[in-house]
């Protein structure tokens, strides 16, 4: 009952264009979140090069602030939070136990949008020069008027990559609200899918805010509305109340999916529960709704006031409760445990150690005076890196080493993969760990060189060495990973002795993902399934517990969403719209032909059946 | 969290019209937050004049209201259609659709005429931060009327090919929820940007 | 809790009625415009009956009241979130106290 009859959708290029299959859309947002890597990863590089001396002639200023903007608008929103949309797509419905996300058109033409979004972004370097105003945009810089186009790009491409992920999100929360198995009831669900809920939600209720005020930004630059204009009395202050009314819980939706992964990987290497389960999500929901409420702290030099600096002073440092609470429950879940030091396993750990240090650096901007000190440093450099490297790139990394086999069917290198984290953690450290130092001697960030005799010149030369240490790990990744196409050991349905309902499927899981829709009666119900306790609380393996379920004669036939080809040409269509825009006047011709495009992309959408059977 | 602890689906066989309420009632949550950063924009600069004409000078209260009639009064129609749909009864349905975009057009209408009223009175986008926050404001609203009227003339041609009553493709209640949230918007807008300004 | 609550669901009759409260507050809010006497209760006054507009269209023509609870609590946390951040940028420009 396994194979499609109607015909084989599971070849060819065509059949990845047109796919609706959420693993399969959950690859594509992998490896084009890990290209994007590399092309940010290399404009970090460069940056690194530029600041190893004094007086770096690698970049000009010009293209040193190219550097920067694009760096930063790469790593965020090309690389993070679609790699976390890769572990989404791919798991969430699996660990929920349904078929599919609620929508599979829709989630294509999310993933295609975001593709689109960031072929758009990268073309700027060719077509007179990148984005360079920083991947916050402030106005008045960001909307002043020229013939250089630059932040039309980012403005239009981040709308674009909005829009991408709020019909993401639409999705997700309908998929967990409406599509869970039998039996799996909220609590029970896996704290990766709790923690994808609450990014769903964040994004839900930021990204609109952050729309306007691109919209507002491009309407400045192109039509001469005078939202930012103070000259005219606007107030540019607005933008940075909806850039980061969107920009702090955007902190939280790049960290939350890591944390979830991190939740699943240390309870099955510690062999044990994760420790106060419903503290962990409720803390995750938490941080979820205050995080909406610190957005100003980005703001303290902005002189917002000292009623204003003072509130959100205390809402930052209130918002470390519920991430301490996390974390002590990360290493309660460890304490006791029979631990298993598999390549994941270091990478979660990795993650709390690294996450923790950029948390504390992270509640020091609470204090205002402080902050006022730190603001456009390199200490500020330090924070972020802290948490989105050491923390979220940490924890995906974590997910890559522990889904690896169950979405390719054979395990990674330990050994590489030791030497990768080792590597990597070493380099991360070398590299951003004295970047805490040159900040507070004063060295701002966004300068594309320093002069000697400040006393920048060491600490500089170590972070590139760090810098390259990290290149050089992802490198061993890289290798690691194309070794298993030949090399990697067979892992079966459930290499790590798992807890959740992915493991007891095949690797790489059938299309349909369960044979039949699994029951649920408790949660970690596929440890249950394998293991009974005995009088001392012991782990004890139930005979023939970890068998797959086979269907029936009786059980209902599976419907399986129609490939279409229609998500591509809609959002193909989009991406003729913002390109077109960039040149108004003249570009409104494209944008025009994107218009139709996108109109024969929907209409063909509503015409096309819905679904086929899978036997 | 209360929202979460919906019944759980059949994983196979979810209710599909349950499914597609989820997703738009979550999309119109975020609405919310669209128009919410509209109006506030519109609310912080509503004084922000400069040499260009006020909101006093400029606005015709027993014009809107006459456009804030049509559009609450399509909302009647638009419930009309769905309570139509509900008992099958096509012909009505069609009938009702076909009243409400009709409506959604006069109330575009009027918006063009207020606009190109006001343009020549010196009001544009570029003559105050109070133009730029109306007309984008306004504008944004005019575009969510419009693409709730194509979708509405959608509904009604899609009404013929049969796919409506095999509940796939748009469905009429969809289409309500997102028109009703239009006209809900403009209720704000209303009394908020018309009647405390004047 | 998932399911519909179960109220009776109104009738035509039921929706033009509500079309006619609904004209009738929205007259009465323009009403209130031209009332120089009513000048000091006016915010109040006319965002008390919008509010009352609202309501009715959300809890009948969108039938929030008789659907599942897990709609409204969707629509609800992006409407309560919006006042409260807004009415947080708008303070610290000053708006909203005076001015």
């Amino acid at each position: 009952m396994t194979t499609p009859t109607h015909h084989n959708p599971h070849k060819g290029v065509w059949s990845w264009l047109t796919t609706t299959d959420h693993k399969r859309i959950g690859l594509l947002y992998g490896v084009s979140a890990l290209v994007f890597f590399l092309i940010g990863g290399s404009e970090a590089l460069l940056i690194r090069l530029q600041l190893a001396a004094p007086d770096g002639t690698i970049l000009s200023a010009d293209a040193y602030n190219q550097m920067f903007t694009m760096h930063a608008t790469t790593m965020v929103f090309l690389v993070i939070m679609p790699a976390a949309a890769a572990f989404t797509n791919y798991f969430l419905p699996i660990l929920i136990g349904a078929r599919d996300v609620a929508f599979p058109r829709l989630n294509a033409l999310s993933y295609w949008i975001y593709i689109f979004g960031g072929l758009f972004l990268t073309i700027s370097f060719f077509v007179g020069g990148a984005p360079d105003g920083g991947w916050f945009g402030y106005a008045p810089l960001s909307t002043q008027v020229t013939e250089i186009v630059r932040m039309d790009y980012w403005a239009l491409g981040v709308q674009i990559l909005g829009l991408a992920s709020l019909l993401s999100a639409i999705n997700f929360i309908t998929t967990i609200f409406t599509m869970r198995a039998p039996g799996m009831t909220m609590m029970r669900m896996p704290v990766f899918a709790w923690m994808a809920l609450v990014v769903a939600f964040l994004l839900l209720f930021s990204l609109p805010m952050i729309a306007v005020g691109l919209f507002e930004v491009f309407l400045d630059r192109n039509l001469g509305t005078l939202f930012f204009n103070a000259a005219a009395g606007g107030t540019p202050l607005l933008w940075q109340h909806l850039f980061w009314l969107f920009g702090h819980p955007e902190v939280y939706i790049l960290i939350l999916p890591a944390m979830g992964i991190v939740s699943e990987v240390l309870p099955v290497f510690s062999r044990k529960p994760l420790f106060g389960r419903s503290f962990v999500i409720f803390s995750g929901i938490a941080i979820g709704f205050m995080g909406f409420g610190v957005w100003a702290h980005h703001m303290f030099v902005a002189g917002l006031g000292p009623v204003a600096e003072a509130t959100f002073a205390l809402t930052t440092m209130f918002i470390a409760v519920p991430t301490g609470v996390k974390i002590f429950n990360w290493i309660g879940t460890i304490w006791g445990g029979s631990l298993r030091m598999k390549t994941p396993m270091l990478f979660s750990l990795g993650f709390i150690a690294m996450f923790v240090i950029g948390g504390l650096s992270g509640v020091t901007h609470s204090i205002v005076p402080a902050d006022t000190q730190q603001t456009d440093t390199y200490y500020i450099v330090a924070h972020i890196h802290y948490v989105l490297f050491g923390g979220a790139v940490f924890g995906l990394f974590s997910g890559i080493y522990y889904w690896w086999p169950k979405v390719t069917g054979k395990l990674l290198s330990e050994g590489l993969g030791k030497l990768h984290f080792w590597v990597m953690f070493v380099g991360f450290n070398l590299a951003f760990a004295p970047m805490h130092i040159l900040g507070l001697e004063g060295m701002p960030r966004r300068t594309y060189r320093y002069p000697k005799g400040l006393g920048f010149e060491f600490w500089n030369f170590i972070s590139t060495v760090g810098a390259m240490t990290i290149a050089v790990s992802i490198l061993v990744f890289l290798i690691n990973a194309w070794r298993t196409r030949t090399h990697g050991e067979i892992a079966g349905n459930d290499p790590w002795d798992g807890r959740t309902l992915e493991w007891t499927i095949s690797s790489p899981p059938p299309e349909h993902n369960f044979d039949v829709v699994p029951v649920v009666h408790s949660e970690d119900d596929f440890w249950h399934r394998k293991y009974t306790e005995d009088a001392d609380g012991n782990a004890v393996a139930i005979p023939g517990g970890g068998a797959p379920l086979v269907a029936g004669p009786d059980d209902p036939p599976i419907h399986l969403p129609s490939p279409s080809f229609y998500p591509l040409l809609a959002a193909f269509g989009m991406f003729l719209v913002v390109l077109g825009l960039v040149y108004v006047p003249v570009g409104l011709i494209l944008a025009g032909i994107g218009v139709v495009t996108v109109v024969w992309g929907f209409f063909g959408w509503s015409m096309e059946p819905l679904t086929r059977e899978a036997h | 969290m209360a929202v979460s602890m919906d019944h759980t689906e059949h994983a196979g066989h979810p209710d599909m019209s349950n499914v597609r309420k989820v997703a738009m009632w979550a999309f119109l949550g975020s609405e919310c937050l669209f128009f919410g950063t509209l109006i506030s924009t519109f609310l912080l600069y509503h004084n922000t004049t400069g040499d260009g004409p006020t909101a006093k000078e400029i606005f015709s209260v027993p014009f809107t209201s006459v456009s804030s009639f049509v559009l609450l009064m399509s909302s009647l129609t638009m419930v009309l259609a769905h309570h139509a749909a509900g008992r099958k009864d096509w012909r009505r349905m069609r009938v009702w659709l076909l009243a409400t975009a009709g409506l959604g057009l006069v109330f575009l209408s009027g918006q063009a005429y207020e606009f190109t009223s006001f343009v020549h009175e010196g009001l544009t986008v570029t003559t105050s931060p109070f133009g730029s926050a109306f007309f984008v404001l306004t504008g944004f609203h005019g575009g969510h009327v419009a693409i709730g009227v194509i979708m509405l003339l959608a509904t009604t041609l899609m009404s013929f090919t049969g796919r409506l009553r095999d509940g796939e493709g748009m469905n009429v209640e969809l289409v309500g929820l997102y028109w009703h949230f239009v006209d809900i918007v403009w209720i704000v807008i209303f009394t908020v940007v018309y009647l405390l300004q004047v | 809790m998932g399911q519909a609550i179960d109220r009776p669901h109104p009738t035509p009759r039921d929706y033009v009625l509500i079309a006619v409260i609904l004209f009738a507050i929205t007259a009465a809010e323009v009403g209130v415009t031209y009332v120089d006497a009513l000048d000091s209760a006016r915010a109040p006054l006319l965002l008390t009956m919008s509010a009352a507009k609202f309501v009715i269209v959300v809890g009948w023509y969108m039938h929030l009241r008789f659907d599942r609870p897990v709609y409204r609590n969707l629509f609800l946390i992006g409407l309560i979130l919006t006042p409260i951040l807004f009415g947080a940028v708008l303070l610290s420009f000053g708006l909203l106290i005076g001015n």
